[in-house]
This record gives C-alpha cells, structure tokens and sequence, in this order.
C-alpha cells in the first residue's frame, strides 16, 4: 500500500520518469482538449432557459412575468431567453457574471426567495442590480441585438425616434434609463430617476 | 278534442315565432349566427399611435391616450403613465400634464400628489383602434346642436 502511494507520488512529482515526453505532451493536449469541452459544454448548459426555470423562485416569478412582454411573444416569432439580457456573451465577462451568480445558488439553498412574498419584498434590491449593471455597461445586453447603428427612426414612432436621435445617439442616456421593467414588472420605484 | 288540437298548434306556432323573432333581435352583435355556431373573428385592429390629439365629443370628456400602452404598468407600485404625464415630468417629456382636478380630493382641496381615487388613468383614458365602429353611433356634439338651432332660426 505505501509502495503505491509512493510509485503514485514520484509518478505525479516528475512524470518524465516514468512516461515518455511525447505521450505527455499528446496526453496532456487531448486531456486539455476534453477538459476544456467538458468545462464549456458545462457552462453552456448552465446558459439555457430550461436550466434558469429548473428554480421554481425563476419560473413562478420572472418567466411568468416576461410571458406577456414583447420579448416573450411578438410579431416576428423573435425571442430572448433569460442569458440573452442577464449574461454577457464575452467571455471574460461571462465568468465574471458566472461567479456572482455563485452568490444566487445560495440563495437558492436558503430560500432567500422561495416565496412570492420574499421575492417581492426583495425585488427593488434585485432590480437594482441589474439597472446597475446594464447602466455601467452602456446596455450591453441590449445592443447584442438592438444595434444603434441599424436603427430606421423613420420606422419608428415619432416619439421615440425624438428620443432615440438625440439624447441615446449622443450617449447621454443608454438603453435602460427608459426601458426599465421592459421584460419583468417593476418594483416600487420610489425615487428613482425618471419616475 | 279536434278544437283543443288546433289550439295547441296555434300556440305552438305562435310562440315558435316569437321565439325566433326575439332570438334575431338579441343576436345582433353576433350577427345573427346561430348559438350553435361560432363566426370567424375579425383580425385585432392596431392601436392608433400617432400622438396627434383628437378634439373631445363633449366637454367632460376623458381625453383619449393618442399612443400605445402596452404593458404600461399601474398599480401599488408604479404608475408609468406618471412618468411621463406628472406634473414634475412634463418638463423633460414635454407630454400633457394631468389636469389639475386629478389632484383634488372628494372635499374639493388640492394634494401634493395625483389623488387616489383618480390615480388609475386607464379607468377613464384608453387607447382608440383603427376600426370601424360596431353600432352606429347618433350622438351630436353640444356644439353643433346650436349651430344647427342658430341657422334655423
């Protein structure tokens, strides 16, 4: 028994010893390969509707929610799922996001929301979160399909091609200064801007 | 015998069109399809949102809302419709304010804030649709009443 620990041992401290350098070098890149295919698979399984809705504080909150909003149903059969507005499509940023979200499996656990009525009392706190976030990062979620540069405003309603042609295209306001509670109701919005 | 028979038969007759005579009447949103039956619906007209006002048939009117409010919350909450229409907004929205009255109270003084009992817009404002109307409508404005007495006289 302590033979092998020790053969195992030496083994992992200087694999050259043991094994040839070109089986290490293949091995370790088709190790990698499936490593990293497994890592990605992983996370973009933790990227679809089905897997946000497995909580039921999603499904019976939110989802329910976003049902009757134009970006649930609509005239072009277009739709966005819950990672097309709450997770970046960058990398970098993706992991970023997946690591806060860490903090919602345990809410998860402990039942932070498990009831229409925590989840209400709470909702301002979470809103809050996510204007924060979309402000700080010019509604980035947004533009991934809403791009400013393609926008028509003579299809666009008069008022809002007012809007959109001077303070969004000068930079002055971003997507979500108007467009909040676009896609979930609102919470008390008590002294925020615009209210 | 032979006499109450054909006293039946004229009871039966009789009711039987009445029967149907009423049933015509009733049925006229329906458009005299059978209970039975069901009609193919009409395509759902779009809402008009052109935000040109539209002048009022009478003068207690409730202004119409001349643009889509789809999903415009009001409620505990929020009023979205505030956002835009409040006093302290208008400035930034350049969108009519809500009429003075909607800050008084049952006993006649003003509030700081949109009364509650006037707090719920779409109790009274609505959206119009591109449609024709249902029913013939006969209402004559105020105004043109006394127009037309004036010529008469």
């Amino acid at each position: 028994m302590k033979r092998f620990i020790q053969i195992g041992w030496k083994t992992l401290r200087r694999p050259s010893g043991y094994f040839s350098l070109g089986f290490l070098v293949i091995g370790g890149f088709v190790a990698g390969v499936i490593f990293w295919g497994g890592f990605n698979t992983a996370l973009e399984i933790t990227n679809t509707e089905e897997f946000c809705i497995s909580c039921h504080e999603m499904e019976n909150n939110v989802y329910e929610e976003l049902k009757a909003t134009i970006h649930f149903s609509n005239r072009s059969g277009v739709r966005a799922t819950c990672p097309d507005c709450h997770v970046p499509h960058k990398w970098s940023d993706k992991i970023a996001r997946k690591m806060q979200a860490s903090k919602e499996v345990w809410g998860m656990i402990f039942g932070t929301i498990d009831t229409r009525d925590k989840f209400v009392a709470e909702r301002r706190r979470l809103a809050q979160h996510e204007w924060t976030r979309l402000k700080s990062n010019d509604s980035l979620e947004c533009r991934n399909c809403h791009n400013f540069e393609y926008m028509d405003f003579t299809e666009q309603s008069e008022r809002a091609a007012v809007q959109h042609s001077t303070t969004l295209a000068s930079g002055e306001k971003t997507c979500i200064d108007c467009h909040k509670g676009i896609a979930h109701e609102l919470p008390d919005m008590k002294g925020v801007e615009g209210w | 015998m032979k006499h109450l028979m054909i006293k039946l038969i004229i009871a039966i007759l009789f009711f039987s069109t009445t029967a149907i005579a009423v049933e015509n009447e009733i049925a006229t949103l329906r458009d005299k399809t059978k209970i039975d039956q069901q009609q193919e619906p009409n395509t759902i007209p779009k809402v008009i949102n052109k935000d040109i006002k539209k002048s009022r048939n009478y003068p207690m009117q409730p202004p119409i809302i001349p643009h889509t409010a789809r999903n415009y919350e009001v409620n505990l909450n929020n009023n979205k419709c505030l956002s835009c229409h409040n006093r302290n907004r208008t400035e930034e929205s350049q969108a009519p304010m809500v009429s003075v009255t909607h800050f008084m109270n049952r006993d006649g003084n003003f509030l700081a804030e949109i009364s509650p009992r006037r707090y719920f817009c779409n109790q009274c404002h609505v959206t119009q649709r591109d449609t024709k109307p249902l029913v013939e409508n006969t209402f004559i404005d105020m105004h043109s009443l006394i127009k037309h007495k004036n010529s008469e006289e």
